[in-house]
This record gives structure tokens, C-alpha cells and sequence, in this order.
């Protein structure tokens, strides 16, 4: 399974913090995967937002693969500093 | 490659004291040059209305992210310290965030240096700022002039 995390502003429209998840092979499939839940979900992460996926706690981007039992955190820019 | 025993990376509530982080590095005479960044709440809306700002992280993420902006600064300039104090939770104006400090034996390297770490933090560490004023609270977008100003360091 896959542990994933919301951040932030993403967190707050999702309404969700935290889930367990089967695993995929990277984020690409991952975003459309929770795509299709529709609602919130493609508003945020299907259309012109912008998001970024963190994988085991390292910037990554959408291509990259997912490691099996990964923790996978989408969120917002960041925006500290 | 790395980072040197006088690193000190800290993400807390607390605020921190430039002047006991300076004094830190007193007595070492290797160091020539000290720079200090100080990032501060701000309330710059036509109208002040700021009541308070709520920064946000990923904690499993934030200190691994800074110290791999502190190990690239290591690669690019000579330094001899550097020191990251990051605050999250709430915080009001004018109060301070984030403290950047770069020691070198050379003032070019320590004031580049200090540019190119908060270029990155802006960028690459999981930090999230929350805007709460007199009507509403707001996160913080993210702006392209930040990503515009990491991207010139990778030409």
C-alpha cells in the first residue's frame, strides 16, 4: 500500500489529510487515479492547478516511479522563506 | 561534499535570536565574512490588516530538504558555516520567520551563498504560509519570480 499525504491549501479543499492506497506505478497514474473521483478532486488535481508531489520526502515529479509501501505527499507550491 | 560540525538547521515555534546566532561564530578566525538573512512577517495590503500568519510543513520532509540545500550551498562556495532557523505555527507582524547565515573566508561567497539557500528554500522546502487578516484567511500562492529565481542558478 501507499501512504498518501495532503498539504496545506490542497488539504483544506480535499478534506482529507492522509490515505492508504493500492499501489501505482508512478504519479502520473496516481493524479489520475484520484482524478476520477471527480468533484474536488478533478477540480484541484485534473484542470490548470498547480501541484507538486514529494516521493519518500524528495521532490519528484509526475513520471517518476513510486517505490513499493512509498509515502507520497501532493501539496501546493510552497511558500515559506 | 556535505556539511561542517557548525551547520545548525532548526525548524521551531520559537522565535530566535540573531545576535546569540551570530555569537556563535565568534572567535573563529577563519571566517571573514557573515552574512544574515532575516525574513519577517509583513502587512504591505493597502490597508494593514494582518492579524496573523500560520506557516505550515511536512515535517518528515522539511529538515531533509534543508539540509540538501545546505550540502549543495557546501558544494558551490567555500563555507564555514551555515545556519538555517525556520519558524512554523503562528506568528504576528513584523515578526521573524526564517534566519539564513553564511560564514566564508570571502564576502562574495558568503553573500551568494545566503541568496542561493533562500532561492531554494523558497522553492524546494515543504513550508506553507497561511494569511490570516481582519476578513479572511487565505494560503499564500506561490509566485514564478521565485521559481524564476532558482532557475538561474542551474544555467
Amino acid at each position: 500500500m501507499l501512504t498518501i499525504l495532503y498539504f496545506a491549501r490542497l488539504r483544506d479543499a480535499l478534506l482529507c489529510s492522509e490515505e492508504q492506497l493500492p499501489e501505482v506505478a508512478n504519479g502520473r497514474e496516481l493524479i489520475a487515479q484520484l482524478v476520477t473521483r471527480g468533484g474536488v478532486w478533478a477540480e484541484e488535481l485534473g484542470g490548470n492547478r498547480v501541484f507538486r508531489i514529494a516521493i519518500n520526502q524528495e521532490m519528484a515529479q509526475l513520471d517518476d516511479a513510486i517505490p513499493a509501501g512509498a509515502e507520497v505527499a501532493i501539496f501546493p507550491p510552497v511558500t515559506g522563506g | 561534499m556535505g556539511q561542517t560540525h557548525r551547520d545548525k538547521i532548526i525548524v521551531q515555534e520559537a522565535d530566535f535570536d540573531v545576535a546569540a546566532e551570530y555569537q556563535r561564530l565568534a572567535g573563529d578566525a577563519t571566517i571573514g565574512a557573515v552574512v544574515m538573512f532575516v525574513g519577517r512577517v509583513r502587512d504591505i495590503n493597502p490597508q494593514p490588516d494582518l492579524v496573523s500568519l500560520h506557516l505550515e510543513h511536512y515535517p518528515a520532509m522539511t529538515e531533509r530538504a534543508l539540509h540538501k540545500i545546505v550540502a549543495q550551498a557546501h558544494e558551490r562556495w567555500p563555507l564555514d558555516a551555515v545556519t538555517i532557523i525556520h519558524r512554523v505555527g503562528s506568528m504576528g507582524p513584523a515578526e521573524q520567520i526564517v534566519l539564513v547565515l553564511t560564514a566564508s573566508a570571502h564576502r562574495v561567497a558568503a553573500y551568494d551563498a545566503n541568496i542561493y539557500i533562500m532561492d531554494y528554500l523558497k522553492n524546494d522546502a515543504p513550508f506553507w504560509k497561511k494569511e490570516v487578516t481582519l476578513h479572511q484567511a487565505t494560503w499564500v500562492e506561490a509566485k514564478d519570480s521565485d521559481q524564476a529565481a532558482q532557475l538561474r542558478w542551474e544555467r
